[in-house]
């Protein structure tokens, strides 16, 4: 059972700020949801490797050189706010 | 002639007899765009001088004698969480909206090179999380066979648009159906190829061990010419497969002798709408008329598969998602304390309920305490269901079933009830899990609407399901009908 707690404090994990109606439906929906997860629980697994990912991935490796990489301004072109050749953002500490 | 209408191996021998000019079929395009849209609601953003620029220069090349490739000068539209360079992208979330982005993905760089024409960037679910393309920040898609009901999710925008001949062919993403479930309601074919076989390099991620990108088209010849320009290894994207990219029009033999069919009795089950079972099963029988071998089989995991899926997606969401923070780009909260503020406020203000609700989902699922109960256990169910696909397929040389449960719904019909809007995509996601490729196309109509047919193959085996839906084609007129709209 997740309580409308748990949901908060996922919300914030998630950087997620809820209204007050907003957690009574989440706290509602995600336990209809996780309830029809139980299924998963009667399958036993104990001897079963987990698949993170269907290919067989190994790492890629590639040369060190220098290449062309996007200018500065163009990095910059699609932030809210700026200085100079910088992100702003709000006061962090 | 309605040029609207016809597919790109059609319109490719019109342009290179001469019969037609790129700009005529352009103008074509636009013209049909002007005339439905309002209804269809199709395109987030459209490129309407930019598409008739590049038509241009295709005639130029026609007049000048060169001979021009397959999608030369043919219209095609892009679902909007594929980044085109100079060209907004939202992924349908307002949390990008005004995103510009500086490069374009490998996709499109591909179809640019091939000569295809970008008619605008198609509407779409938020970030491709639903099923219905109701859960756009920006408009309401409608299916153009009623247009009271949803074109199906999350490429929605993609499929109505083929649908409605306000472009020829488009790309998709498909995470857990959402190619071929809309193609499937609208009446199209919709490809999701073995997972690697497409750059994801400039796809706006949503659960990257599933995402794949992949073609809408009219008909089965058109996917083909669609694969042969954007399959292939990227070294821009990690999981890209190397593999020889093969010519996929190679497989388009109407011949399915000998082919063994498999039909796994858990896709034909109970919640399958008996229109859409009959109409499968009468394509089960027109195959094995073909030459085919048609018999049931089973895949015991199946039932689990929704589940270990709405574990394991929103899981690898809640952990992309986290870079929107309103710092490098899209939309920033006004009137933050601090930064911690500004990230939840921006987060909180522009994400829709679903994303929300799945980013909670996925958290919950990977948070101490619970991950090995959900998330881990996801994972291992995941083993179990790709081992069911690879047994049933060294006995099969593919598997057939409906695409969806029930033709395409209506509006409002699932939108507040998440469960069962997950629910319609029971027949979809299993196959993103175990990474095989799946084909929808059209198998006959219920009450009016589309039924798609599923082929699902071996891995990088993208040629027999291409095989076997060009000889159903070639022996059905379903893809010739067009919605009146």
């Amino acid at each position: 059972m997740i309580t409308k707690k748990d949901v908060e404090h996922v919300a914030y994990l998630g950087r997620l700020e809820l209204t007050g109606e907003e957690k009574e439906i989440y706290t509602r929906q995600l336990n209809d949801i996780l309830e029809h997860f139980q299924s998963l629980q009667q399958l036993d697994t104990g001897k079963v490797q987990p698949t993170a990912h269907v290919l067989p991935l190994k790492n890629v490796f590639r040369e060190d050189w220098v290449g062309q990489h996007m200018s500065g301004e163009e990095v910059l072109a699609n932030c809210p706010d700026r200085e100079e050749d910088y992100f702003k953002v709000p006061k962090i500490v | 002639m309605q040029l609207f209408r016809l597919t790109a191996h059609e319109l490719h021998g019109l342009l290179s007899n001469k019969e037609i000019s790129a700009e005529e079929l352009n103008k074509a395009v636009f013209d049909r765009i002007e005339a439905v849209e309002d209804k269809i609601g199709a395109y987030i953003c459209r490129t309407k001088e930019y598409a008739l620029e590049r038509a241009l220069a295709v005639d130029r090349q026609i007049k000048n004698g060169e001979k021009i490739a397959p999608l030369s000068g043919i219209p095609v539209a892009i679902k909007d969480n594929i980044c085109t360079n100079g060209i907004s992208t939202t992924a349908g979330s307002r949390i990008l909206s005004g995103f510009i982005p500086p490069y374009s993905a490998t996709v499109v760089n591909k179809l640019d090179a091939a000569g295809a024409v970008l008619t605008g960037k198609t509407n779409m679910d938020e970030f491709a999380m639903g099923s219905s393309t109701e859960n756009s920040a920006f408009l309401t898609t409608h299916n153009p066979w009623d247009t009271g009901r949803v074109p199906g999710g999350s490429s929605g925008g993609s499929a109505a648009a083929v649908s409605a001949g306000e472009v020829i062919c488009a790309l998709g993403s498909d995470t857990g159906g959402s190619i071929r479930q809309p193609a499937a309601f609208c009446g199209v074919v919709g490809m999701k190829p073995t997972y690697g076989a497409v750059s994801r390099y400039g796809l706006i991620a949503f659960a990257s061990s599933l995402d794949q990108i992949g073609p809408l088209a009219r008909d089965v010849t058109d996917c083909a010419l669609m694969l042969n320009v954007i399959c292939g290894h990227d070294p821009k994207d990690s999981t890209s497969a190397d593999f020889a990219v093969p010519d996929y029009t190679g497989f388009l033999n109407e011949d399915v002798r000998g082919l063994k069919i498999g039909v796994p009795e858990e896709f034909m089950a109970e919640g399958i709408d008996p229109g859409m079972r009959a109409s499968v099963e009468s394509a089960m029988t027109l195959l094995e008329n073909l030459g085919a071998t048609v018999e049931y089989t089973n895949l015991p995991h199946n039932k689990y598969a929704l589940s270990a899926y709405y574990l394991i997606a929103p899981a690898e969401a809640s952990s992309n998602l986290a870079r929107y923070d309103g710092v490098r780009y899209g939309y920033r909260a006004a009137a933050a304390e601090d930064v911690a503020d500004m990230f939840i406020k921006t987060r909180s203000e522009a994400f829709g309920s679903e994303v929300k609700r799945r980013i909670m989902l996925g958290t919950y699922g990977l948070s101490a305490g619970y991950y090995d109960a959900y998330y881990l256990k996801a994972l291992k169910v995941r083993t179990l269901i790709k081992e069911d696909f690879e047994r049933a397929l060294e006995k099969y040389d593919l598997l057939l079933s409906p695409t969806t449960p029930t033709p395409a719904f209506r509006f409002g019909e699932k939108v507040d009830d998440p469960l069962k809007m997950y629910l319609s995509d029971i027949c979809t996601i299993s196959v993103n899990l175990a990474g095989i490729p799946g084909i929808s196309l059209p198998c006959g109509f219920v009450d009016g609407m589309p039924v798609g047919l599923q082929l699902m193959g071996k891995y990088f085996d993208e040629g027999t399901l291409l095989r076997v839906a060009y000889t159903f084609e070639q022996n059905t007129d379903y893809h010739k009908r067009h919605p009146e709209i």
